[in-house]
């Protein structure tokens, strides 16, 4: 009998290795933000990157903040990020190698209908934010160290309001998406990347409240991961995909991909100028 | 209201066409899971019987570790699973995480714990007196080991339902090992977290239904066999 379990064991040990476990350099870890994942974007580009490639994507989506830490410590090949300032430092340590602009959107601030703080159509948006902290109406924020949470921190700096520990501010600690129902499920406001709220505007009843200030700009970089630095980073596939990326015929694929679904560009390219 | 219906239609429509993603994400989870279960069945019979058998020092110990093991939170396995087998980690030249294989080890932790401790509880139910019989009987130590399990299996067939309904339904582990990557390590848990997030409502209901008539499906066969006459 205890040779049977013995050998039970054995089968189901090589049933386990049987699953492609390392395949190696096969395998590109790609960390990027939500955005391109609740969007769709990726499903549309991903599939015709390996097609051409050979290279199979691991896409593991979370906000830049966390994509960042990851290639800090070398467990991604090429990340995806949109924290311009959180990225120059990345670039200084010498984490990644290689930033590239790859492409476009901005921020909007998203509110209940009955816009308790009144800032519908304000130019600015460091303005709209003093009057929803005076009106000490609800705001939501990601709190997850992402693109879009380090922009809000940005944009409540300029605004000169510490908001961290007022009561009317909430983090959700989660991604874009998931904070948009929240803030739609409490008729709170936030801030909100332009193209995970087109994907998303059928699903909730926020409405769009400021758009277009300069300080909305929302711009994303491919960086790879310096194989120097850590000698298991796939170089090959993490250089290929970022190539792939600027590529003209991606481009015009990121170009096209918000109007055939949503009606709207999503992501401006802006790497081929 | 709505929304229920339209994603429980839905998911029979998924179902009934033969929708491929859904199909290789449902198998998937079935074989992740399953094999999970497969590995910690034998780890915990194996274990539960020794420790509910045998008298060591320091058993009450090792007891009350495995009670507290039953309750062993998905996302702490995950977390350190991840750090053991990251590229950093001490595992990291393996290549594990963000595998299939990387996902039965951590769904492995959590559902032994839970298959030891119902196979103690178990074994340990059993009268003392059998024990003394079947040797009696001159069954030798192995012979009496088989026929305490034989006499136990209704409890440890729940140990087994216990497990596997543990794992199927965990997602902390799966979203941190797994990494939710499309047509790889993506299962139905974390596939539902994420198409909530992309506000596809009716399809993560779907998921969500197939879930639940995954978990009835198993659950129903194990006990057709459990109360097998």
């Amino acid at each position: 009998m205890y040779r049977k379990i013995v050998l039970m064991l054995f089968v189901l040990a090589c049933a386990a290795c049987l699953y492609p476990a390392a395949a190696g350099q096969k395998d590109i870890i790609f960390a990027t933000t939500t955005s391109t994942q609740d969007t769709g974007l990726l499903d549309e580009l991903i599939p015709v990157f390996e097609k051409k490639t050979g290279f199979r994507v691991k896409t593991i989506a979370v906000g830049s903040g966390q994509a960042m830490a990851m290639g800090e410590r070398g467990e991604a090949d090429l990340i995806l990020a949109h924290s311009p300032e959180a990225e120059e430092q990345f670039m200084k340590r010498g984490f990644g190698v290689n930033r590239r602009i790859v492409m476009h959107n901005d921020f909007v601030i998203l509110g209940p209908k009955r816009d308790a703080a009144k800032i519908r159509g304000l130019r600015s948006s460091p303005a709209a934010l003093r009057k929803i902290a005076s009106s000490h109406s609800l705001f939501i924020s990601r709190g997850d160290n992402s693109g879009t949470h380090a922009k809000e921190q940005k944009l409540w700096k300029l605004a000169g309001i510490t908001a961290e520990r007022e009561k009317w501010y909430q983090q959700t600690g989660q991604g874009m998406g998931q904070t948009l129902f929240v803030a739609n499920e409490k008729l709170g406001y936030t801030l909100c990347d332009r193209a995970t709220y087109l994907a998303l505007k059928r699903n909730i009843d926020l409405t769009l409240l400021v758009e277009g200030d300069a300080s909305l700009m929302n711009i994303y970089h491919v960086i790879e991961i310096n194989p120097k630095k850590f000698p298991r980073v796939n170089e090959a596939g993490g250089r290929a995909f970022a190539d792939f990326w600027v590529s003209p015929e991606t481009q015009k694929m990121i170009e096209e991909f918000g109007i055939k679904k949503y009606g709207a560009i999503l992501f401006h390219p802006d790497a081929v100028k | 209201m709505d929304l229920i219906v339209d994603g429980v239609i839905q998911a029979f429509h998924l179902l009934v066409s033969g929708d491929p993603e859904v199909i290789q994400i449902t198998l998937l989870s079935l074989k992740i899971s399953g094999a999970a279960t497969l590995i910690s069945t034998c780890i915990g019979v194996l274990a539960g019987t020794v420790i509910a058998l045998i008298r060591f020092p320091g058993r009450s110990v090792i007891v009350t570790l495995v009670n507290t093991g039953m309750g062993l939170p998905p996302v702490v396995v995950g977390l350190f699973v991840t750090i053991l087998i990251w590229r950093s980690g001490p595992l990291g030249s393996i290549g594990l995480l963000y595998t299939p294989a990387g996902m039965v080890i951590a769904q492995t932790i959590i559902a032994a714990p839970i298959i030891t401790g119902i196979t103690l509880s178990a074994m340990q139910h059993l009268p003392g007196r059998l024990r003394l019989q079947i040797l009696a009987l001159g069954a030798t130590r192995r012979q009496m080991v088989w026929l305490l399990m034989k006499e136990a299996r209704l409890p440890l067939l729940t140990g087994v339902m216990a497990g596997f309904g543990g794992v199927i339904s965990e997602i902390g582990a799966s979203m941190m090992v797994g990494g939710n990557i499309k047509g790889y390590t993506r299962v139905l848990t974390t596939a539902t977290v994420m198409e909530t997030g992309k506000g596809n409502f009716a399809i993560a209901i779907a998921l969500g239904v197939i879930l639940l008539i995954l978990a009835l499906a198993v659950n129903f066969i194990l006990t057709a066999i459990q109360q097998r006459k």
